[in-house]
């Protein structure tokens, strides 16, 4: 009796430890990711957290990669750095993963970048900063656009308009931050001069001070506006309470529908970098981009009911660079893969044509945004 | 000039009116209890959520304006029922740290139950801005102010003209003697926390046109309303609101004459001269000698 109830009890440890670890098979990929599902860019990390499992599901469903099922292991950092690069440290240590794609955020990305560099291990980010990729890291790649290349696109469009003289009104911390000093440092290259430069706090219920400064500058002749989540859209409310007849420019931080949602038609008139994604049932069928939007779009909407946002592009696009490579690479073997990631050419994603090398680890340029008008509370493809 | 001197007053007082109004919560709680309610932020915050996220399942305004201060009303109640009144023989800093930990809660549980994206709703008088000699203002600013007045009204009356009023302000000054008095004491601290709620909840509603909500949009309402509620006197709310105004006004102008920078810095500047030279606020005194 005594030898039966030990022979369960070995059993029922045996089968609990293998529903915490369902069994993986020795020649699945493993693919690890760590995202902000939670914290500050919950928003973010929740969507890419979304599009990372609907798509590992489905390509799994159609029998995998190379015959081999992939094994995803995701992670929560909560947007904290600190736990992003422990995380890090999990999936490669005890989890073995063979590559990671992940990093909601700047700060999450560049904290683990130590880590992969020194395990030699290839890592796809999903953050926004150039810091990142610049200077290129050896195992280090990135999806999204950079806050610079948004500055540049909005310079450029600014100087066909014979614009030259500008006031700049951005968020004191993270992204509009980091967007401020690219700007400052991109303008000069276009001929741009910013002749009066104030910030706002992402939480302040009112910014028409710092816009009656800017309008009281002499010789103003556009205002871009940079920052993410609710403040681009007291502001716009501002601007128009203010009855500005300058061109307002906005970030690429806006570029989503939520935005749209939120300031209603205050925001009518400005104009904004944005990828193909947030346009794309506007895009001409011409676009190459256009069936891989459209396609994402309709996943994301089928599964989830909700908007797809620019955040889920950047993981569809880490996740298909990835397996590209791994198909290209014949298998796993990590130094295979990361030469094969660094040879990704005219791969046609949701942030535009990627082609890396081993000087740009980022392979979008400028092309890869569209610039878009805001008409009637929504968007109208510009170019 | 002018114009531009009258723009960062006007936008000064659209400010400050909402600190006013996020301030004044804090008197009712303050004045039965001596306790601070680090919680208030999140009242304000679950007002409008609520309502935005009513009108947007499809309720008329004035019907998800009434369920959300409800709600608002049930959730102070429960708080405290369930996390107050257990430690009620605790001192008052013990019933601070619980509020605190009582906003992190709720912070969480709207994290859940609604999203982490901001929500809107429709001004109350359409947004056409009011011209002013060159200056603008919108007319929701107007409600802001507008019910803030009325709540120190209200408020005056109530703790003043009314039995249960005073019997509110009898349990802060000495709990025992109030009840040696035949004042239920218990029931004095759970309605000012379901009236605290509800005026929260008010002041979330009128807000969230101009700064829209979301779930953590209790902190910031939460941290400059106790800012206006101490610099003006805590409990009185007349203090508040001057107190919301001025903190409001030295931001505008800060970021209008000095820099955007430094503006939230200026007035805790001056929130800290005025605390040097009158530690009980600018109406304090006349507080506590009402008591």
């Amino acid at each position: 009796m005594k030898m039966m109830r030990a022979a369960g009890m070995a059993l029922a440890v045996a089968f609990a430890a293998a529903m915490a670890n369902p069994v993986r098979a020795a020649d699945d990929i493993k693919i690890g990711s760590f995202v902000s599902s939670t914290g500050v860019m919950g928003f973010m990390g929740d969507a890419e957290k979304k599009v990372l499992e609907t798509y590992v599901a489905s390509i799994n469903a159609k029998g995998g990669v190379l015959g081999r099922k992939i094994d995803l292991v995701i992670y929560d950092d909560g947007s904290q750095a600190d736990k992003a690069a422990s995380l890090a440290k999990r999936l490669i240590e005890s989890d073995n993963v063979d590559i990671i794609i992940g990093g909601t955020g700047t700060p999450t990305s560049m904290a683990v970048i130590p880590e992969v560099q020194r395990a030699e291990i290839p890592f796809i980010s999903l953050g926004g900063g150039v810091s990142i990729t610049d200077p290129v890291k050896k195992w280090v790649f990135k999806t999204p656009h950079t806050d610079r290349m948004c500055a540049e696109k909005v310079f450029l469009d600014m100087k066909k308009r014979g614009i030259s003289k500008i006031a700049m009104l951005s968020e004191n911390l993270g992204f509009g931050k980091s967007g401020h000093e690219q700007s400052l440092e991109a303008a000069p290259k276009y001929g741009i001069q910013v002749i009066a430069d104030e910030t706002y706090s992402p939480k302040d219920a009112d910014v028409t001070a710092q816009l009656t400064k800017i309008r009281a500058t002499p010789g103003v002749q556009a205002l871009f506006v940079f920052g993410t989540g609710s403040g681009p859209a007291v502001v716009s409310k501002n601007i128009r309470q203010l009855g500005f007849t300058i061109p307002i420019y906005q970030s690429h931080g806006v570029a989503s529908k939520d935005f749209l949602k939120l300031v209603g038609n205050a925001a009518d008139g400005m104009r904004l970098p944005a990828d193909g994604l947030v346009v794309a049932v506007q895009l001409p069928d011409s676009d190459p981009q256009k069936p891989v939007v459209m396609g994402l779009t309709k996943v994301y909407e089928d599964t989830y009911h909700a908007d797809v946002s620019t955040f889920g592009g950047h993981a569809y696009d880490g996740l298909m660079i990835a397996i590209d490579a791994i198909k290209r690479a014949g298998g796993t073997d990590k130094a295979k893969v990361r030469d094969e990631i660094e040879k990704t050419k005219g791969y046609v994603g949701t942030a535009g044509v990627v082609n890396m090398s081993p000087t740009d680890h980022l392979g979008l340029t400028l092309d890869a945004f569209h610039m878009l008008d805001i008409k009637n509370g929504d968007w109208v493809l510009n170019d | 000039m002018f114009a531009e001197f009258l723009q960062y007053l006007l936008s000064g007082i659209t400010v400050g009116a909402i600190y006013a109004l996020a301030g004044l919560g804090f008197a009712i709680i303050y004045n039965s209890s001596h306790v601070i309610n680090f919680a208030q932020g999140e009242f304000i915050m679950i007002g409008g959520m609520a309502t935005s996220s009513l009108v947007a399942a499809g309720l008329p305004m004035w019907a998800a304006v009434l369920l959300a201060v409800l709600i608002t009303m049930l959730v102070g109640v429960a708080l405290e029922y369930f996390a107050v009144k257990p430690a009620r023989n605790a001192d008052v800093v013990t019933i601070i740290i619980i509020t605190i930990g009582a906003s992190i809660f709720l912070r969480g549980m709207a994290q859940i139950i609604w999203d982490k994206e901001s929500h809107s709703l429709p001004a109350f008088s359409g947004e056409t801005p009011i011209h002013l000699m060159g200056a603008t203002i919108v007319p929701q600013s107007l409600w802001v102010i507008g019910v803030s007045f009325l709540a120190i009204l209200v408020l005056g009356w109530f703790f003043n003209r009314t039995l249960f009023g005073k019997a509110m302000l009898a349990t802060a000054y000495n709990r025992l003697a109030a009840q040696l008095m035949g004042i239920r004491v218990k029931r004095v601290l759970t309605a000012s926390f379901g009236m605290s709620a509800i005026l929260g909840a008010i002041g979330g509603i009128v807000v969230t046109p101009i700064t829209y909500t979301n779930y953590e949009a209790g902190v910031m309402l939460g941290l400059k309303g106790f800012s206006a509620a101490v610099l003006g006197g805590l409990g009185n709310g007349m203090g508040a609101v001057v107190g919301g105004l001025i903190v409001g006004v030295a931001e505008s102008l800060g970021a209008g004459y000095i820099s955007s920078a430094y503006k939230d810095a200026i007035a805790f500047v001056i929130i800290l001269f005025v605390l040097f030279f009158m530690p009980s606020g600018l109406f304090g005194k006349r507080g506590t000698e009402r008591v």
